[in-house]
C-alpha cells in the first residue's frame, strides 16, 4: 500500500471575525469522516461552541516558567532590577508573573541565589470525542504568553491522532493577526484558506496575512465572506490578489451564520427551506469538495 | 487618564469605538496598540509619518573571544541559540532580546546588536494625536511593538485612547497593564461571549476597572446582557446592528458618523467611567 502524507489546511483571516470558525465549522462537519479538527485559536477557542466536544484526554501545557524571589535569601542588590528587560520586578522585589517571560537572566545573574525558575502551566490542550469524530482544542489561561507553543503542541497532537485514526487531513482553526500563534499555525501547513471581507479593514489585513503566506510558500485560496455589504471591495480584492491567491468562494451575507452558532450547529447542519440559506449551504458544500480535491482526498 | 479597547474575539468593533471615542473627545492622544493589523488610520484622515523603528537587541558572536564553550546556547530558554561543531547559531526570530546570553558568556564575546521587528508611526491634526506600530510581516513578537509604542504615550494629553490587539493573551495584556480603565467590546453572539468571558478572567487577574459596550445589538441573543449582569459588570454602550452601519464601515466611516446622537452617549460614556474611577 501506498504509504500517504496526511495533509493540513489551516484556515486563517489576518482581520478578527471574518467568519473563519463559522467556515471551518461547515468545512468539519460536512468532511467529518476525513478530518481531524484542530481548534489552534487557543486565545479565542470557538469551536467547543458548536462541536461540543467531551474530553478523552487531557494534556497540561508547560509555558515558560516564571521567576520567584526569595526574600529571605533576598539581600536587595538590586542586579535583579537592573537585569530584567521585561520590567517584571517590582522595587520591593515581587515578581509580576504576567510581565514575567520566564527567560532566567534574573536567576543566573542574582549572587545569592535567591531566585527560582518555577514550572508554570499556562494552558491545557485536549482530544475530544464530538459528533463528527476527533477533535484537538485547547485553553490558554487567561494572561498568559507561549501561544505559538501551544498551538504547536495541539498540531502535534492533531497530526498523532489522524494517523491513530486512518484520517488524511488535519482542518486547523487559526488565530487573527499575524504574529506567533498565527507563523506557528501556518509552519508546515500543506495550504491555507484565507477567510476575508469586504471592508477596508479587511483588505488592509488580507494583504498582509498574504504577504506571511508568500514568506512561508504556503499556497493559499481567498474566500470573501458576506461579499455583498461592498461589490466594489469585493471587486478589488479580486483584482489584486487573484493571480497569486484564487479567490475560490464569494458569500454572501446571511443571519444563518449567527444562527448557527446559537444552535450550536455549522451552517451545514441547520435545516432550511429559505432560499437565500440553501444558496450559502451549496457554496459551503462546494467549498469542501474544493479542500478534498486540493488535499487529493478521494471524494 | 487611560482608556484601553479589548474585546476577546476579533472583528466586534474595537477599532470603530476606539477612533469614534477619540474623534468625540479635545485633546486627546489616540494609539493602534493592534500592531499585527493596525487598522485605526483607515478611519482616519490624518497624514501618517515614521517616528521611530521598533528593535529588539539580539546576540552577535565574536569568533575571535568565542571558545564554543556552550553556555548561552544551553541556558538560553527560547532556542535562540544553537551550538554546532564550529560555530553558534543564532536564530534571531526566536530571540525575545534578554540579554542573558550576553552577560553569562564568560569570554565576553557576545554584543547585543539591535535588529528591526516593526515600525512606530504618528499622525497629529490640531489637538489630535494619533500614534501606531505595524509588526514587519513575518516576525513573530508583537509584545516588543507595542511596548515600544507605548512609550510615546504623550504626558501632555490629558486622556488617551488605545486600540488593544484581540484576545487575552500577552499582547493584550501588556497592551492594558498600564491602563485606568478598559473597555471590553463584546457582540452578543455566542462565539462573542465566550471569548469575552476570558478577556473578563484576564482583566479581574490584573484588577483592572472595566465596562462593556455591546457592539451589533440585535443579532444574536441575550446571554451576553445577562452574563453581564450576573457579574455586574457595568453595560457602557450598545449600538445597534444594520446592514447601513457595516456598509459604512467597509469604507472607513466609524459609526460615529453614521448613528445619530452617538457623539453625545459616547461623551456621557466617559463622564461615566470618570465616576466609575473617583
Amino acid at each position: 500500500m501506498k504509504e500517504e502524507k496526511i495533509r493540513q489546511l489551516t484556515v486563517i483571516s489576518g482581520k478578527g471575525g471574518t467568519g473563519k470558525s463559522s467556515i471551518i465549522a461547515a468545512l468539519a462537519s460536512n468532511l467529518q469522516d476525513k478530518i481531524i479538527l484542530a481548534d489552534a485559536d487557543v486565545d479565542a477557542a470557538d469551536l467547543y461552541l458548536i462541536f461540543e466536544p467531551v474530553k478523552t484526554v487531557s494534556f497540561d501545557f508547560e509555558g515558560l516558567k516564571k521567576a520567584k524571589i526569595d526574600l529571605n535569601l533576598c539581600t536587595e542588590c538590586g542586579i535583579c532590577l537592573e537585569t530584567c528587560r521585561f520590567d517584571s520586578i517590582s522595587d520591593d522585589f515581587i515578581v509580576n508573573p504576567t510581565k514575567c517571560e520566564g527567560c532566567a537572566a534574573c536567576y543566573h545573574m542574582c549572587p545569592v541565589s535567591a531566585i527560582e525558575m518555577l514550572d508554570n502551566i499556562s494552558g491545557q490542550y485536549y482530544i475530544s470525542d464530538t459528533r463528527i469524530g476527533k477533535m484537538i482544542h485547547a485553553r490558554l489561561y487567561p494572561g498568559e504568553e507561549s501561544s505559538g507553543l501551544l498551538v504547536a503542541e495541539v498540531r502535534k497532537v492533531a497530526k498523532q491522532t489522524a494517523e491513530e485514526q486512518g484520517r488524511k487531513l488535519v482542518l486547523i482553526d487559526g488565530s487573527p493577526g499575524i504574529g506567533c500563534p498565527v507563523v506557528s499555525s501556518l509552519v508546515g501547513a500543506d495550504l491555507a484558506l484565507v477567510v476575508t471581507e469586504p471592508t477596508l479593514s479587511g483588505y488592509h489585513d488580507l494583504d498582509r496575512i498574504l504577504q506571511l503566506l508568500k514568506i512561508f510558500k504556503i499556497p493559499g485560496y481567498i474566500i470573501i465572506n458576506q461579499f455583498d455589504i461592498n461589490e466594489d471591495i469585493s471587486q478589488k480584492i479580486e483584482k489584486e490578489f487573484q493571480e497569486t491567491f484564487p479567490i475560490i468562494e464569494k458569500i454572501p451575507y446571511n443571519p444563518i451564520f449567527v444562527e448557527a452558532m446559537i444552535e450550536k450547529k455549522s451552517v451545514l447542519e441547520i435545516d432550511s427551506e429559505d432560499k437565500e440559506v440553501q444558496k450559502v449551504k451549496n457554496l459551503l458544500i462546494k467549498l469542501s469538495n474544493f479542500v478534498l480535491e486540493k488535499t487529493e482526498l478521494d471524494n | 487618564m487611560q482608556i484601553t479597547i479589548v474585546s476577546g474575539k476579533g472583528g466586534t468593533g474595537k477599532t470603530s469605538l476606539a477612533v469614534s471615542l477619540a474623534m468625540t473627545l479635545e485633546n486627546v492622544q489616540l494609539l493602534d496598540a493592534d500592531v499585527d493589523e493596525p487598522n485605526c488610520s483607515l478611519f482616519l484622515d490624518l497624514n501618517t509619518k515614521l517616528v521611530a523603528e521598533a528593535k529588539i537587541p539580539i546576540p552577535e558572536i565574536n569568533y575571535d573571544l568565542c571558545t564554543l564553550c556552550g553556555a548561552c546556547s544551553s541556558n538560553c530558554e527560547y532556542n535562540a541559540l544553537m551550538k554546532v561543531p564550529d560555530q553558534i547559531l543564532v536564530f534571531e526570530k526566536m530571540c525575545h532580546g534578554c540579554g542573558l546570553c550576553s552577560k553569562i558568556c564568560p569570554e565576553n564575546a557576545i554584543t547585543e546588536v539591535p535588529r528591526t521587528i516593526g515600525h512606530l508611526y504618528e499622525g497629529k491634526n490640531e489637538d489630535f494625536l494619533f500614534n501606531f506600530g505595524a509588526l514587519i510581516v513575518g516576525e513573530e513578537l508583537s509584545t516588543p511593538v507595542i511596548s515600544q509604542l507605548k512609550q510615546l504615550i504623550s504626558k501632555d494629553k490629558p486622556i488617551i485612547v488605545i486600540d488593544s490587539p484581540p484576545g487575552s493573551s500577552c499582547p493584550m495584556v501588556e497592551t492594558v497593564i498600564d491602563s485606568d480603565y478598559v473597555i471590553l467590546v463584546s457582540e452578543p453572539t455566542p462565539f462573542g461571549l465566550s471569548d469575552m468571558k476570558m478577556v473578563v478572567k484576564t482583566l479581574r487577574i490584573l484588577e483592572k476597572k472595566f465596562g462593556v459596550v455591546i457592539n451589533k445589538d440585535g443579532v444574536g441573543n441575550k446571554e451576553l446582557e445577562l452574563y453581564c449582569q450576573k457579574e455586574e459588570i457595568p453595560v457602557l454602550l450598545k449600538i445597534p446592528f444594520n446592514l447601513e452601519i457595516a456598509r459604512n464601515y467597509s469604507e472607513g466611516i466609524p459609526f460615529l458618523n453614521v448613528l445619530p446622537g452617538m457623539d453625545s452617549e459616547l461623551k456621557q460614556m466617559i463622564v461615566d467611567i470618570r465616576e466609575a474611577l473617583q
